[in-house]
C-alpha cells in the first residue's frame, strides 16, 4: 500500500518521486502471462493503491455490523436473546458471523490481506527511500522560469562565488545540497522526513497489529466478584469468568490474592442528580503471595491496582443480602451473602437463595433487593435512592427439585423453576425471621453487604502496542505535516562580465511555504552577492 | 459566585451567543443576496467577462449590449431585494455603494461571530466553574464546546485567508443547529461527574474529540463547497455564491490541509481513549460501539488521504470519502449515543 497524500503539483517539469515505484500495477500485457507471470501480476493487484483503498473500505463496511449486533465476546447474554427472539434470521447471521464479527474468517481476510498489502508496499519503498537519501538531489532543469517559484537578478559576482555563496546559505539551512552539477547549478532538496515518517508509520502499524497478536495469544482476562469480608486467589478457579490466549500458561498466574475489607459508595442526595454515584472504593488488603505479609490498598475506579505485571480494575458494585437459612430439620444450612445483580441505577437488584441442602424438600427463593424501598403505585416495590438508607428484601418461595443433582450447569442467578412449586412471598427487612410454609424452615434477613466487581487483566503484548502507537503518530504527523522541496541556483556568467543568478523551486504540495523560502534563499545569495543597481526580475 | 449562579451565568452565555450567532446568520445570507461583487468576484469577472452573461441569472445579457444589460442588473438587484442602488449601466463594474453595503454585512457577520465566541468561551469557562471540572462532561457540553471550535476554527481559516470569510453562513448555521440541540434536548443542569468519568485522560481524549469533531466539520463544509464550485466550474455557471468562493481548486486544497491537519488528532483521540481504557476497564480495545465506529471514522479518513494520492479518485471522489468520515464522526456522535449502548454511555459503571 502506497501512501503519499498529497496532491503532485502539476508542473510540467520532470516529477519529483519516480513513477515506476513498486506500488504500481504494471501494464497488463495479456497474452503471454506464464504462472510466474500471474503470480507478478496478482502480487502487484494487491500492493496497489487501489487494492489497499477498497481492502481499507471494506475494513471500515465490515465493521459496522460488529457495533449493531451483539457481539459474542462483549455480550454473550444479548446474543443468545437475539438469537431467541429471531428464530429464523438468527442462525443465518451466525453462519455469516454476525454475532462475532472481529473474529470472523472474513473480517480476518480483509485485515490479513490489507497488512500483507502494506507490507508488500512499505518494504520496498522503504529500500528505495534509504537509497533516495545517499542519492545527490537531481541536476537543475533546464530553465529554471518555469518552475512555479523563480527569482532572477543580475549581480556583479563572478558565477562561481555566487554558487559558492548560495550551497553555503542551504548547508546552514540543512538541505541536502549538491554542487557537482555540470550546468553550473547548485541543486538542493529537504523534507525527506515527510517518506520516512510515512514509511514509519505504517511499519508501526504492522508492530501494532504484532501487539495485538501478542496480547490475544498470551494475555488473560478475568472478572470476579467479591463480597465484603471474602477473599479472591488468583487461580483460573477463583475466577467467576476467565478467558486466555492460546498460549498463555494458566497454571501460573501469578499468586496474589487480596480479602474485600470494605466497599464505600458515596451518591449526590438531593439536587438534579440525585442519586449519582459520586465516588467508589474498594479497600482491599493484599498478599502478594500466599506466605507474604498483607498490606491495605486501595482500588478505585480510574485507578487499578498493578501486581507482576497484571493489573485489577474496580468495575462495579452490587449488594449481597446475608441470610441465615434453617431447613425443616432445624439446621442450618445457609449461611452467607448472596450477590445480586443491580437492574438500574437506583440499585434496585435481582438474586436467588438456592437452598440445596435443606431437608427434607429443596426450596429456593426468587427475589429482588431494595436498598431504599418504596412502594410504588404501578410499578410495586421500587428503590428509591442508591444507598442502603432503608433495606427490603422481597423474596418469593418456591419448593421442589432445584435441578442442580442433575449435573447440567446452571447460573447462580436464575432458579430453575420446572419442578418447583410457588408457595409464598414475604417482604423483609433486616432481622426478620420468616418462618416459612410447610414446614420448610425458616430464613433470618440478617443485614447487606457489598460486593465489588473486579476485573483482572495480564496483557503481554500492551507495551509494544503503545510504542508502536506512539510511533505511528508521530510518523504520521511527520508524513502530512512535512514537506518534500527541492530548490536550485544558477549562475550564469554574461557577455558584460556581469552574472544572471536564477533561483527557482518545486514542492510536491502547494508552494505557499515555498515561495518565502526562495525569498529567503535568494536575500541570502544577494547578501553575498549584491545585485546590480538597475533591476530584479 | 456559588455554583449556582455561574451555571445560571453559563446558561445566559450560551444563549445570548446563540442570538449573536443568528443575528451573524442573517447578517452573512445579506452579504451573499445583497452584495454585488466581492473584490475576489470582480477580480473574476475582469478576468472572464464572458461568464458575466451567466451571472445575471440567465437573461440572456450579452456584451456590449448596454441596453438589456442594464435591464438585467435590475433585474437581478430586484431579485435581491435592492432596487435603489441599481442602474449604472455598466455590467462589470458593481455599484461602489452596494460592494459597500455587502462589505458592510459581511464585517457584521464577522464581527458577531468574533462576539459569539467569546460568550460561549466566558460560557464555558463559568459551566467548568459551576461543576468543577473540565466542562465537557456530557452531550450537552461535549456539543457547546464543538460549536465553539467550531466557530473558532472558522475564525482562524478567514483569517488566514480572507477569502473563505464566505464560509461564514454556512459554518453558522451548522454551529446555531448544534448549540440548538444541545439546549433544548442535552441540556443537564451543571454537576460533579460519575466516578467513570473522574479522570484527567477526559480532560485529554475528550478535548481532542471535540477539536477533531469541528475540524472535522469546518472540513465537511468547505468539501460540500468545494463539490458545489467545481460543479458551477464544470458547467460554467456562475452565481452569487459562486463568484464569492475562491475557486474548487483551492476549496479542495483547504479541505485537505484541514483533513489532514486533524487526522493526526483524531488519532490521537483515538489513542487517549484506548489508554483510558486499559486504565479503567483493563482491555485497551473493547469493540465497543463507540470505539467501533472511531475506528470507521479514521479508517475512511486514511482512505480519503490516500485517494488523494490516487488517480481516478483525487477530486471528487476524495471529497466524497471525505464527507462519508464527517457522517459517520456525526453518527457516532448522535447514533451511537442514542441506539447502542456500550461502555461510552457517559452514565453511571458498566453492567455487568
Amino acid at each position: 500500500m502506497s501512501v503519499e497524500p498529497t496532491e503532485v503539483g502539476s508542473v510540467d517539469v520532470e516529477p519529483l518521486e519516480s513513477t515506476t515505484l513498486s506500488t504500481q500495477p504494471e501494464p497488463v500485457r495479456m497474452p503471454t502471462l506464464t504462472v510466474r507471470g500471474w503470480l507478478r501480476w496478482a502480487w502487484r493487484q494487491l500492493t496497489s493503491m487501489r487494492t489497499a483503498l477498497v481492502l481499507l473500505f471494506l475494513l471500515a463496511v465490515g465493521a459496522v455490523p460488529g457495533s449493531v449486533f451483539p457481539q459474542r465476546g462483549t455480550a454473550p447474554g444479548d446474543v443468545a436473546a437475539y438469537l431467541a427472539q429471531h428464530p429464523a434470521l438468527g442462525p443465518w447471521l451466525d453462519r455469516l458471523g454476525m454475532f462475532d464479527v472481529f473474529g470472523s474468517a472474513w473480517f480476518s481476510a480483509v485485515y490479513i490481506l490489507l497488512f500483507v498489502s502494506l507490507t508488500g508496499c512499505v518494504v520496498p519503498r522503504s529500500l528505495q527511500h534509504a537509497r533516495a537519501m545517499r542519492s545527490r538531489p537531481p541536476a537543475a532543469p533546464r530553465n529554471l522560469q518555469r518552475l512555479p517559484e523563480h527569482r532572477a537578478y543580475v549581480t556583479a559576482a563572478g558565477p562561481d562565488a555566487v554558487l559558492v555563496a548560495a550551497a553555503e546559505a542551504l548547508r546552514r539551512g540543512r538541505w541536502r545540497v549538491d554542487v557537482s552539477d555540470r550546468i553550473s547549478a547548485v541543486s538542493a532538496e529537504k523534507g525527506y522526513l515527510r517518506e520516512t515518517g510515512n514509511l514509519l508509520f505504517h511499519l508501526a502499524l504492522i508492530v501494532l497489529l504484532g501487539g495485538i497478536a501478542v496480547g490475544a495469544l498470551f494475555g488473560t482476562h478475568g472478572s470476579v466478584i467479591v463480597v465484603e469480608g471474602s477473599t479472591f486467589a488468583n487461580t483460573v478457579v477463583g475466577y467467576d469468568s476467565f478467558g486466555a490466549g492460546r498460549l498463555a500458561g494458566t497454571e501460573n498466574l501469578p499468586p496474589f490474592s487480596f480479602t474485600l475489607t470494605r466497599f464505600s459508595a458515596t451518591y449526590q442526595r438531593g439536587g438534579p442528580q440525585d442519586g449519582a454515584p459520586r465516588s467508589f472504593e474498594a479497600d482491599v488488603l493484599l498478599k502478594d503471595d500466599p506466605s507474604g505479609p498483607a498490606r491495605p490498598v486501595k482500588v478505585q475506579v480510574n485507578d487499578p491496582l498493578t501486581i507482576s505485571g497484571t493489573k485489577v480494575f474496580l468495575i462495579g458494585h452490587g449488594y449481597a443480602p446475608h441470610v441465615t437459612v434453617r431447613d425443616g430439620q432445624g439446621r442450618v444450612v445457609l449461611s452467607s451473602a448472596v450477590p445480586f445483580l443491580p437492574r438500574d441505577g437506583k440499585f434496585l437488584s435481582q438474586g436467588v437463595i438456592k437452598v440445596q441442602d435443606a431437608r427434607p424438600t429443596q426450596f429456593g427463593f426468587r427475589s429482588v433487593f431494595l436498598p431504599t424501598a418504596s412502594i410504588d403505585p404501578v410499578l410495586g416495590g421500587v428503590s428509591t435512592f442508591p444507598a442502603a438508607d432503608d433495606p427490603e428484601l422481597l423474596l418469593t418461595l418456591f419448593k421442589g427439585d432445584l435441578g442442580l443433582d442433575t449435573g447440567t450447569a446452571q447460573s447462580v442467578y436464575v432458579l430453575d423453576t420446572t419442578n418447583m412449586a410457588q408457595v409464598a412471598g414475604r417482604a423483609m427487612r433486616p432481622g426478620d425471621t420468616w418462618t416459612l410454609p410447610d414446614h420448610l424452615g425458616s430464613i433470618t434477613f440478617d443485614g447487606v453487604r457489598q460486593f465489588a466487581a473486579f476485573s483482572v487483566a495480564h496483557d503481554p503484548g500492551q507495551g509494544a502496542a503503545l510504542a508502536a502507537a506512539l510511533v505511528a503518530l508521530g510518523g504520521l504527523m511527520l508524513s502530512l505535516f512535512v514537506r518534500r522541496r527541492r530548490v536550485w541556483v544558477r549562475a550564469t556568467a554574461q557577455g558584460d562580465g556581469r552574472t544572471l543568478v536564477a533561483v527557482g523551486g518545486l514542492a510536491r504540495a502547494e508552494s505557499g511555504g515555498l515561495a518565502a523560502e526562495v525569498d529567503d534563499l535568494l536575500d541570502r545569495v544577494r547578501a553575498a552577492a549584491p545585485a546590480t543597481s538597475e533591476e530584479s526580475t | 459566585m456559588t455554583d449556582q449562579s455561574f451555571a445560571q451565568l453559563s446558561n445566559g452565555l450560551v444563549y445570548g451567543a446563540m442570538t449573536a450567532l443568528a443575528l451573524a446568520m442573517f447578517a452573512f445570507a445579506a452579504e451573499l443576496a445583497f452584495g454585488t461583487r466581492s473584490r475576489v468576484g470582480r477580480t473574476v469577472a475582469a478576468l472572464e467577462p464572458a461568464r458575466e452573461s451567466v451571472l445575471v441569472g440567465g437573461a440572456a445579457a450579452t456584451e456590449g449590449a448596454v441596453g438589456s444589460g442594464a435591464a438585467a442588473d435590475t433585474a437581478a438587484a430586484a431579485q435581491a431585494g435592492d432596487p435603489g442602488d441599481s442602474g449604472d449601466g455598466t455590467l462589470h463594474e458593481a455599484s461602489p455603494a452596494r460592494q459597500r453595503r455587502a462589505d458592510q454585512y459581511g464585517g457584521i457577520g464577522l464581527s458577531l461571530t468574533v462576539a459569539a465566541v467569546g460568550l460561549l468561551l466566558v460560557g464555558i469557562v463559568c459551566r467548568g466553574f459551576a461543576a468543577g471540572r473540565a466542562p465537557w462532561g456530557n452531550m450537552y457540553e461535549f456539543s457547546v464546546a464543538c460549536a465553539e471550535v467550531v466557530l473558532a476554527v472558522f475564525l482562524l481559516v478567514a483569517w488566514r485567508r480572507p477569502a473563505l470569510r464566505y464560509l461564514g453562513l454556512f459554518v453558522v448555521v451548522p454551529a446555531l443547529l448544534t448549540l440548538g440541540l444541545a439546549v433544548a434536548v442535552l441540556y443537564v443542569p451543571a454537576g460533579p461527574l460519575v466516578p467513570a468519568l473522574r479522570s484527567y485522560w477526559l480532560v485529554i481524549h475528550v478535548a481532542a474529540a471535540i477539536v477533531s469533531g469541528a475540524v472535522f466539520t469546518v472540513g465537511g463544509v468547505v468539501t460540500l463547497l468545494y463539490l458545489l464550485q467545481e460543479r458551477w466550474e464544470r458547467r460554467g455557471q456562475v452565481n452569487a455564491l459562486s463568484r464569492r468562493l475562491p475557486d474548487s481548486e483551492s476549496l479542495d486544497r483547504t479541505a485537505y490541509r484541514l483533513f489532514a491537519f486533524v487526522f493526526p488528532l483524531w488519532t490521537f483521540a483515538i489513542m487517549a481513549g484506548a489508554i483510558w481504557a486499559e486504565n479503567a476497564w483493563g482491555k485497551y480495545w473493547s469493540w465497543d460501539p463507540k470505539e467501533t465506529w472511531a475506528l470507521i471514522t479514521w479508517v475512511v479518513f486514511a482512505c480519503y488521504l490516500h485517494a488523494r494520492a490516487t488517480a481516478g479518485w483525487k477530486g471528487r471522489g476524495a471529497a466524497l470519502i471525505a464527507l462519508a468520515g464527517l457522517s459517520c464522526f456525526i453518527f457516532n456522535y448522535f447514533g451511537v449515543n442514542i441506539w447502542f449502548s456500550g461502555l461510552h454511555s457517559y452514565g453511571g459503571l458498566p453492567n455487568k
